[in-house]
């Protein structure tokens, strides 16, 4: 029943796209198709919220006579769809109200308007799927609607190339997705999950599949070394969509990753959680470490998107160890505090990329070394920064570190872990995800510091003006959700109890008896937190203290040009740069940041200036991609002779061909 | 319930009324041990009050956030201060915040501090928030990895609950020392002492601390001076509630229990004051770019703790 229902809204959505079409050249279509788009997704949030909250009959599938004759196309909805569909219209619905109004800012709409709810509907038919080959026909129509977003702004080089970049690593994922796929489903294929779950699978192919699908989801969510066009991709994009690649699509990655590993492959072998864990660790410092060296407002946020992808990777290492050792309270608490991120994570990310996209359409200026002082000119849009970038930097009470506190909690009980490996790697796991929520907040202070604070750098700054009323209720939303999670975690890890419940088979205690809604996730004695009191504490003595400040010392104020030692300077040049706020910490990794810095002294007696430089570049490109790039085209240098054969020698070579792929088949049988 | 509730209350006005006392005791102990004669230690108190009544001279180009921000740094940090057993454990709302919540606090009020800095839009400001933004991001990971040590030896990142399991004894272990030794230079950098930052240098090439605030006068820079009188006197409780537990008094003793445990916790204070003050005579201050070696060091030392105790743990 409710499948059905959820299907029939993907189809209003796909229904938009053409719509669009039709509708493009009238005044109204922009309003017109985020409204409706808007709608859908809220329809498909509240479905999907009943979904999870009042729980889904195991019969309740829907198979249409679509795709492969002989099997049709299988859609359901379990517990941890629903979770993730959740995230996934929230995401949606925020970005269709946010793009009513920044949608009027597009000057190509033909390039935006009809791909966005394509974009929306396959991401939703993602996580609906039900069998491999529905699964992979959405994933890659998500990736291709996505494409065409990317390339909404075709005429900046730079776009195109993240446009390239993003159709190669995205093919690349699909490759490896369709190998897991084809070994799960066996020589008889199996392609429904249903029958996928059932039937036997080797070591040797449980640990292939487990490889592969690291390689296919975590390429789409931004694992390191593979992430490497996602800060490319996610700010080419129009804002709004940035969001959504970011905030949601990450996510529909993550949910890839935890059906097939979590639920698909019956027995994954024991080191997977170990390398899961490490990836994760890794993934999250370096993706920050790059998000305090980047000047790109938008950028920045990419590579944040990284390191959160890394915190959530670690959770779900740590949950599949726990699952393997039959610890499934451990489990459950690693699993929630992953899916919590998760949900967190496109909240704030979202609200992020919206005021990211306000500032832009406002001074037309990502480049936050050209900005500075928007708390002056767009007030309510750094307000929502602010809070946002406080709840990413995990900061109490918000949500942030409401999900990272859980992810601490689950670390600290891993030394029952039996495996050495583990033993060895959790802490460094630890280290570095407490390293990396650090830096997590010196990247943000430095880009909010930077942006909207101090004077402005600019003359597209200074003359901001605050952005429409359609943007602003989106982020509102966004940022008032984050701070409702934040000050109840309870209402939300005990929503996520049933998605965890499908995978784990256990779930953290219910949270919302607990007195005071203080979040238990083991026992009393062990660790609780309350964000709520916490918050009302520090709201308390805070406004104490004012109040009594201001009533019995002094409330004077006197407005004066800046102190700044005595030596004011006017220029706005003088200001701290977002260069050289990160240089500290540039120096400090520097083995790891892959930034190169050279100085230039002209010879004696030329008066031609020093000049310093700085090249950023992601050592990635240098240890990983520029040799695959270079082996790549050595390959098709040599197989160039191959295209001018006559036509003899092609028939010969398919001849060839078919003898030894026959010997091949003689010899595996 | 009215007891507990008596008892927290105590402790918050306890803090509060102490902290500026614990800051003038080390400035009068430095002084004394380079021989002068120091100012009185009551001084922090009569600078405090002198702040309040001054009016407050704001810049031109200053944010909502630049006032906003001085009630915050208090708040968040007088509320840490406050969840930290001083002289008697069971506080009624310990179980409100953990160990973790508290270092977040202590970030949170770092966070805005260092937005402060930046909000005048001035070079000074913006060198001390990227310095001490760069000394926080590897001191705060040091600090968890302590906590996380202090956790896995008591089952718990209660901080009452740690001081209760710790003060019936856990026997001497190496990961404690670790901790201990990575807790004291934790401390000694968050609060800006030297061999970090000087708190009471004005030349702008060793200032971090200094040079955020600044921009900062009257009722707010008293606000925030108090806050690092504060997290000074956070620190020395910590250490002192975790690694000499046994004068804690508990929740449900009597009245004279409960003075013992503050005579004991002021004994703890005074004690970790003169230390501090004869550490920081007796060393040099370091160069900047030096400082994460000292932090790196910490964070190695915590790491290893943790390590340690997972080695150790026989598995379940």
């Amino acid at each position: 029943m409710l499948t059905g229902l959820a299907l029939g809204f993907v189809a209003a959505l796909l229904a938009l796209a053409p719509a669009a079409l039709a509708i493009l050249r009238t005044p109204n279509a922009n309003g017109l198709i985020y409204g409706a788009s808007g709608v859908l997704s809220l329809a498909l949030l509240v479905l999907s919220l009943f979904a999870l909250l009042a729980g889904t009959s195991a019969d309740d599938a829907v198979t249409l006579p679509l795709g492969l004759p002989w099997i049709g196309s299988h859609f359901r909805i379990d517990p941890l769809a629903a979770a993730f569909l959740v995230i996934l219209n929230l995401g949606g619905a925020t970005a269709s109200l946010y793009a009513v109004g920044h949608g009027r800012h597009e000057h190509d709409r033909g390039r935006v308007l009809p791909f966005f709810p394509a974009f929306l509907a396959a991401m939703n038919l993602v996580v609906l799927a039900g069998d491999a080959f529905t699964f992979l026909l959405s994933w890659e129509s998500m990736s291709l609607a996505s494409w065409a977003l990317v390339m909404a702004h075709h005429r900046d080089p730079e776009n195109r190339r993240a446009g390239l970049v993003y159709l190669v690593m995205a093919s690349f994922g699909t490759l490896a997705l369709v190998l897991a796929f084809g070994l799960l489903g066996g020589a008889d294929g199996h392609y429904a999950f249903a029958a996928m779950r059932a039937a036997p699978l080797t070591p040797l192919f449980a640990a292939l599949v487990v490889v592969l699908a690291i390689l296919g989801a975590g390429s789409k969510a931004g694992l390191v070394p593979l992430h490497v066009w996602l800060p490319l991709a996610h700010p080419a994009a129009p804002s709004h969509v940035s969001a959504l690649m970011s905030g949601v699509m990450t996510k529909v990655a993550i949910y890839t990753f935890v059906r097939i590993v979590f639920d698909l492959v019956p027995a994954p072998p024991g080191w997977a959680s170990a390398v899961v864990v490490t990836l994760g660790g890794i993934t999250a410092v370096v993706g920050i470490l790059y998000a305090i060296l980047a000047t790109d407002t938008k950028k920045m946020l990419a590579y944040s998107t990284v390191e959160n992808v890394g915190v959530i990777f670690v959770g779900l290492g740590l949950a599949l160890a726990f699952r393997a050792n039959a610890m499934p309270g451990a489990a459950a608490l690693a699993m929630t505090a992953a899916l919590l991120h998760a949900f967190n994570h496109s909240l704030f990310k979202s609200a992020l990329f919206y005021a990211a996209g306000a500032v832009l359409s406002a001074t037309g200026l990502r480049d936050m070394e050209k900005l500075g002082g928007l708390i002056h000119r767009m007030p309510q849009t750094a307000f929502v920064f602010l809070v946002a970038a406080a709840a990413i930097s995990a900061l109490p009470p918000l949500n942030g570190f409401a999900s990272e506190w859980l992810t601490f909690q689950a670390i600290l009980l891993s030394p029952a872990l039996p495996e050495w490996s583990l033993k060895l790697l959790v802490p460094a796991a630890g280290g570095l995800l407490a390293l990396a929520a650090a830096l997590a907040a010196a990247a943000f202070v430095r880009a909010f510091g930077v942006a909207f604070l101090g004077r402005a750098r600019s003359p597209a700054a200074a003359d901001a003006v605050e952005t429409d009323r359609w943007s602003l209720a989106a982020m509102f939303v966004a940022v008032a959700l984050c701070v409702v999670v934040g000050l109840f975690p309870g209402f939300a890890v005990d929503a996520l109890a049933p998605a965890v419940g499908t995978v784990i088979g256990a779930h953290v205690p219910a949270q919302s008896s607990t007195p005071w809604l203080s979040l238990v996730p083991v026992a009393e004695g062990h660790s609780s937190y309350n964000g709520f009191l916490v918050f009302l504490f520090v709201a308390l003595s805070g406004s104490l203290s004012a109040f009594g400040i201001h009533r019995l010392a002094s409330r004077g104020v006197r407005r004066a040009p800046a102190w700044d030692g005595g030596f004011p300077d006017p220029s706005p040049l003088t200001q701290y740069s977002a260069g050289s706020f990160a240089e500290p910490i540039r120096r400090v990794f520097a083995p790891l940041s892959g930034a190169v810095e050279s100085v230039e002294i002209p010879p004696p007696g030329s008066t031609a200036p020093a000049r310093f430089r700085l090249t950023l570049n992601d050592p990635a490109w240098d240890w990983i991609y520029t040799p695959i790039v270079t082996a790549v085209g050595a390959i098709a240098d040599w197989l160039n002779p191959f295209q001018f054969l006559t036509i003899r020698r092609y028939l010969s070579l398919v001849f060839a061909a078919l003898v030894l792929l026959l010997l091949v088949v003689a010899v595996w049988t | 319930m009215l007891r507990d509730l008596l008892i927290q209350a105590v402790q918050m006005a306890l803090t509060l009324a102490v902290a500026p006392l614990l800051t003038g005791v080390v400035r009068k102990a430095k002084a004394r041990l380079t021989r002068r004669r120091g100012a009185s230690v009551f001084q922090p108190y009569r600078d405090l009050l002198r702040l309040l009544r001054k009016e407050v001279v704001l810049a031109d180009t200053a944010s909502w956030l630049f006032r906003a921000a001085p009630y915050l740094i208090f708040a968040a940090t007088w509320v840490a201060a406050a969840l930290v057993p001083t002289f008697a454990t069971g506080l009624v709302f310990s179980w409100s915040a953990d160990l973790i919540t508290i270092i977040a606090l202590l970030g949170s009020a770092r966070f805005f501090l260092a937005l402060a800095g930046m909000d005048v839009g001035t070079a000074f400001g913006g060198i001390g928030s990227s310095r001490e933004v760069m000394i926080a991001s590897l001191a705060e990971p040091a600090m968890l990895m302590i906590v996380f040590t202090l956790a896995l030896v008591a089952g718990s990142t209660q901080l009452s609950t740690i001081a209760e399991i710790f003060s019936a004894g856990v026997g001497l272990r190496v990961s404690l020392g670790l901790a201990l030794v990575a807790l004291v230079m934790v401390a000694i950098a968050e609060n800006g002492r030297i061999p970090v930052d000087n708190p009471a240098t004005h030349l702008e090439l060793t200032m971090v601390h200094e040079a955020m605030v600044l921009e900062y006068s009257g009722r707010h820079l008293a606000l925030i001076e108090l806050s690092a009188f504060l997290q000074l006197l956070l620190y020395v409780s910590l250490i002192g509630c975790v690694f000499l537990p046994w004068t804690l008094a508990d929740a449900s003793g009597s009245l004279g229990v409960m003075a013992l445990g503050v005579v004991a916790w002021l004994a703890k204070l005074a004690l970790a004051g003169v230390l501090l003050a004869a550490f920081e005579t007796s060393i040099a201050k370091m160069r900047v770019f030096r400082v994460p070696v000292f932090l790196g060091a910490s964070l190695m030392l915590g790491l290893l703790g943790v390590l340690l105790l997972f080695v150790t743990r026989s598995s379940v």
